[in-house]
C-alpha cells in the first residue's frame, strides 16, 4: 500500500513537470554580432624631440663675484645643444662655470630632427652686504674735550683774597686762550666751564664769592684775547673742592686757582 | 703810646665782659645754684629706660648753664624717691655729763634728712628726685624739686608733678626733657627741648654734602636732602617750619626753600646768576635776604620765598656776603664784606644805606649771627691769629665791645644762637675733624654734639 502511494506521487510529479514544460513561451532571436573592427595599418612613429634630462645651476644663488656651475644632460635625437648668454653650442652633456654679475636665467636649447626642447636654469646673484661705513669722526664728547683741556690748558693761580690776574696767570691764560680757541673750533658744540676755587682760610661763604670773582676775571681776560664769551661759563666752588688739604702755603696756593673743565 | 693802646684794649675788653654778663645773667659770675641730681630709678620694666632718662635729664640741666651739679660721688646712700621718704631729724641729744665742750655732731640721716643734701659734702641748694613706672601702658615720671634752704620737707617742694609719655625710650627721654624744662623755667631758663639744629653733613671729605637735622643734645640725627651734590648753608625760618639752603645740584649754586614737616621743595625761583647763596629769613618769615652775582659778584638781595619780588640791596664792586636781618627790629642787616680789604663785619639799613663797619679791620671776620635780643652779634674772627684761624667772638653792637669765646682750639666758625639766647652752636675742628659743638654764651661748657663724619654750618632754630 505504501509502495503504491509512492508510485502515485512520482507519477503525479512527472505529469506536473511535463505540464509545466509544455506551458513555456518561445524566446526571440539574438541580435546580430557587431561587425569586425577594420584593420588599420599603424603609421611609422615620428622622430621624437630631444629630452633634456637635466639642466641645473648649482648653486642657484650666489653673491656677486662668485661662480655657479651649470650642468646639463640632453638625450634623444639631438643635432645641437646651445645655451644662451654667450655660452653657445655645447656638448650634449657637460657643465660650465659661470660668473654672472646679475641674476641671469640661462636657457638651454636642444635641437634635433624631432624638434626643439628648451629648459632654463636661473642663477640669482645677490649683492654682498655693504662694508661697514667708515668710522664716524670722533664725537664731540667731554672725554675728548677733557683730555684736550688737561693736556693743553693750564690752571691760573691767584694771590690770597685776590681775584686780580697776576703776571704768571696772564702768561698762563694767554697760552690758554690759544688752546681754548683751538678746542672750541674742533668741538663746535662744546662749552668750557671756568671754575673758581679758593684756599681754606677765608669763610666758606665769602670764598664762594671770591671764587666767582676769580672765575669771572679769568673769563674776562680770555674773552679779551678772542675766546668767544658765549662758550665760557663760570662757576665758583669756593673752598668746597680743594686740590689738597695740608695747611701749608704751598697747598693753599694750589687751591687758589681757576681750573677749566668741559661743560655739559 | 703802645701802652696806651694796650690799656684801651683792656678797657674795651672789660666793657665787653660787662655786656656779656648782661646777657648771660647769673651764668657768668659763678653764682649758679648747686643742684643735687641723683639718678632716678624705675619700677619694674620702667628701669630699662632709665639710663636714657638720666642721661637726658643730666644733659639738659648740665647743658643749660644755670646750675652746678653736685658730684654724684658725694651723695648719701639713701636716695629719696618721693617726699614721704624724708624724715625729720630727731632733736639733738642733750650733752652728756662730764664731757664738756664736746661739739655734738648730729648723726647723718643717710639721705633721709634734708640736711644730708644741703650740708657737706653735697652742699646742694636744690635736690631733684622722683621715680618712674609703667602705668596702664604709659611711662609715668613723678618728679620733685626741693629747695634745700627750707626748714622742712613740707615747705621745701617747688616742683611736684606727674609727666606722662609713651612707654619706650623716646617717652623716657621726653619726660626727662619736660622735667628739666620745668626746673630751668624756675630760674628764667628756656628749655631747648623741641628746637632743632640744621647742619651740613658729609660721610667723608669725598662724599657729597647734604643738609641734616638733629635735636639740640645731638640725638635724632637725620638726613633732609638727597641731592648727591654740594648742598650747604642752611638757615631756619623764625617759626621753624621752613629751611633755606644752597645746592650745586643744578650746576651753579642756587637757593632752595624747603618746608620741614613734611620735607617738601617750595620751589624758590633763582635769578640767572653764577652765584645765588647764603639765604636767611626776615623776622616775619616772608622774605629771604641772600647773596647773588646777578649784577656782578656779589651783592645782597631780597626776595619773597618763591623768588619773586627780587631786588638788590647792595651792588658793591666787592664781595658782600652773609646777610642777616636783625631778628628783633627787622630794620637792619648785618653782613660780611670785602669792601674795605679783608672780610669784615658790617651793618646797614634794609635799603642798603648807612653802611658801617663793626669790626676794626684787623684779620678777617665772617659769619655774623644775631643774638635773639637784636643787640649782640656772634661771629668768627681771625683777630690775633693767622689767616684762617677763626675763633668765635661776641660783640655788643651799640658799643662794638667784644669778647673772644673760643681760644685757638683749632678753627671755630659759623656760630648760631639757640632760641634761648644762652647757647651757641658752632663748628670746630679742634678734634682734628670738623664737628658741631655747643657752648654757653660766655664760652664755657663747650661740648661736642656730632662725632660721625664731617659736620659743619649749624643753624639753630625752632
Amino acid at each position: 500500500m505504501l509502495l503504491k502511494r509512492r508510485i502515485e506521487i512520482v507519477c503525479l510529479a512527472l505529469s506536473l513537470a511535463m505540464f509545466a514544460a509544455g506551458c513555456k513561451k518561445k524566446a526571440p532571436p539574438p541580435p546580430p554580432p557587431p561587425p569586425p573592427a577594420p584593420v588599420v595599418t599603424p603609421a611609422p612613429p615620428p622622430p621624437r624631440a630631444p629630452t633634456v634630462a637635466q639642466f641645473t645651476a648649482e648653486p642657484s644663488s650666489i653673491q656677486r663675484g662668485q661662480s655657479s656651475t651649470l650642468r646639463w644632460e640632453v638625450s634623444g635625437n639631438v643635432t645641437s645643444v646651445a645655451i644662451d648668454n654667450g655660452i653657445g653650442t655645447v656638448q650634449n652633456t657637460g657643465n660650465r662655470r659661470v660668473f654672472p654679475s646679475d641674476s641671469t636665467t640661462y636657457t638651454l636649447t636642444a635641437t634635433g630632427a624631432g624638434g626643439t626642447t628648451t629648459a632654463s636654469a636661473t642663477v640669482n646673484v645677490s649683492s654682498p652686504p655693504p662694508p661697514p661705513p667708515p668710522p664716524p669722526p670722533p664725537p664731540v664728547d667731554h672725554g675728548t674735550v677733557t683730555s684736550r683741556l688737561s693736556s693743553d690748558v693750564q690752571d691760573a693761580y691767584f694771590d690770597y683774597d685776590k681775584s686780580d690776574i697776576r703776571a704768571d696767570a696772564q702768561q698762563a691764560l694767554t697760552q690758554d686762550a690759544t688752546a681754548l680757541k683751538s678746542i672750541l673750533t674742533d668741538f663746535p658744540s662744546a662749552t668750557i666751564v671756568v671754575e673758581g676755587n679758593c684756599d681754606e682760610r677765608g669763610s666758606a661763604e665769602y670764598n664762594l664769592g671770591l671764587g666767582d670773582r676769580r672765575a669771572t676775571s679769568a673769563k674776562d681776560f680770555l674773552v679779551q684775547l678772542g675766546v668767544p664769551a658765549d662758550r665760557l661759563r663760570t662757576i665758583s666752588y669756593g673752598k668746597e673742592r680743594p686740590v689738597c688739604t695740608e695747611q701749608t702755603e704751598a697747598c693753599w696756593q694750589k687751591n687758589r686757582h681757576v681750573h677749566f673743565s668741559a661743560g655739559q | 703810646m703802645k701802652r696806651l693802646i694796650w690799656l684801651a684794649m683792656v678797657a674795651a675788653a672789660a666793657l665787653a665782659v660787662l655786656a656779656a654778663q648782661d646777657i648771660n645773667m647769673r651764668i657768668i659770675n659763678g653764682q649758679r645754684p648747686t643742684i643735687a641730681l641723683p639718678d632716678l630709678r624705675g619700677a619694674g620694666d620702667a628701669q630699662k629706660f632709665m639710663a636714657a632718662f638720666n642721661e637726658t635729664l643730666q644733659g639738659d640741666i648740665q647743658g643749660s648753664g644755670y646750675f652746678k651739679i653736685a658730684p654724684k660721688t658725694s651723695y648719701p646712700l639713701n636716695i629719696p624717691q618721693q617726699p614721704s621718704d624724708f624724715v625729720t631729724p630727731p632733736p639733738p641729744a642733750p650733752p652728756q655729763r662730764g664731757r664738756r665742750n664736746q661739739i655734738v655732731r648730729p648723726p647723718s640721716g643717710g639721705g633721709r634728712w634734708m640736711i644730708d643734701w644741703s650740708g657737706p659734702p653735697v652742699n646742694a641748694n636744690y635736690l631733684a628726685f622722683g621715680y618712674t613706672a609703667l602705668d596702664n601702658g604709659v611711662f609715668l615720671l613723678r618728679g620733685w624739686l626741693f629747695d634745700l634752704s627750707k626748714d622742712s620737707p613740707s615747705t621745701a617742694q617747688v616742683i611736684g608733678k606727674n609727666y606722662l609719655a609713651s612707654p619706650d625710650e623716646a617717652g623716657a627721654r621726653q619726660t626727662a626733657h619736660e622735667f628739666a624744662a620745668d626746673i630751668l623755667a624756675l630760674f628764667g631758663g628756656k628749655s631747648l627741648f623741641g628746637t632743632h639744629i640744621y647742619y651740613v653733613h658729609q660721610a667723608t671729605s669725598r662724599s657729597p654734602d647734604e643738609i641734616w637735622v638733629m635735636d639740640p643734645d645731638g640725638s635724632g640725627q637725620r638726613q633732609i636732602t638727597h641731592f648727591n651734590s654740594i648742598t650747604i648753608e642752611p638757615s631756619v625760618s623764625p617759626d621753624g617750619s621752613k629751611i633755606a639752603f644752597v645746592s650745586f645740584v643744578r650746576g651753579n649754586p642756587g637757593i632752595f626753600v624747603f618746608s620741614v614737616d613734611p620735607v617738601r621743595d617750595l620751589r624758590f625761583y633763582n635769578q640767572k646768576a653764577s652765584v645765588n647763596g647764603q639765604p636767611s629769613f626776615t623776622p616775619d618769615g616772608k622774605q629771604i635776604v641772600f647773596q647773588s652775582s646777578a649784577r656782578g659778584c656779589c651783592g645782597i638781595y631780597i626776595a619773597n620765598l618763591d623768588g619773586s619780588g627780587f631786588r638788590p640791596i647792595t651792588m658793591s664792586r666787592f664781595i658782600d656776603a652773609e646777610p642777616k636781618v636783625n631778628p628783633k627790629t627787622g630794620t637792619e642787616i648785618a653782613f660780611s664784606s670785602g669792601r674795605s680789604g679783608p672780610e669784615q663785619i658790617y651793618r646797614m639799613g634794609m635799603d642798603g644805606g648807612d653802611i658801617e663797619r663793626l669790626t676794626d679791620g684787623t684779620g678777617e671776620a665772617s659769619n655774623p649771627n644775631w643774638h635773639p635780643d637784636g643787640q649782640h652779634l656772634a661771629f668768627a674772627w681771625t683777630r690775633g691769629f693767622a689767616a684762617g684761624k677763626f675763633n668765635i667772638f661776641f660783640m655788643d653792637v651799640a658799643s662794638r665791645n667784644y669778647i673772644q669765646l673760643t681760644h685757638d682750639e683749632g678753627k671755630n666758625e659759623n656760630p648760631s644762637w639757640a632760641p634761648d639766647g644762652v647757647h651757641l652752636a658752632f663748628m670746630s675742628n679742634r678734634t682734628g675733624q670738623e664737628q658741631i659743638w655747643v657752648m654757653l654764651a660766655n664760652g664755657t661748657q663747650a661740648h661736642q654734639l656730632t662725632k660721625q663724619g664731617i659736620n659743619k654750618s649749624p643753624a639753630w632754630g625752632m
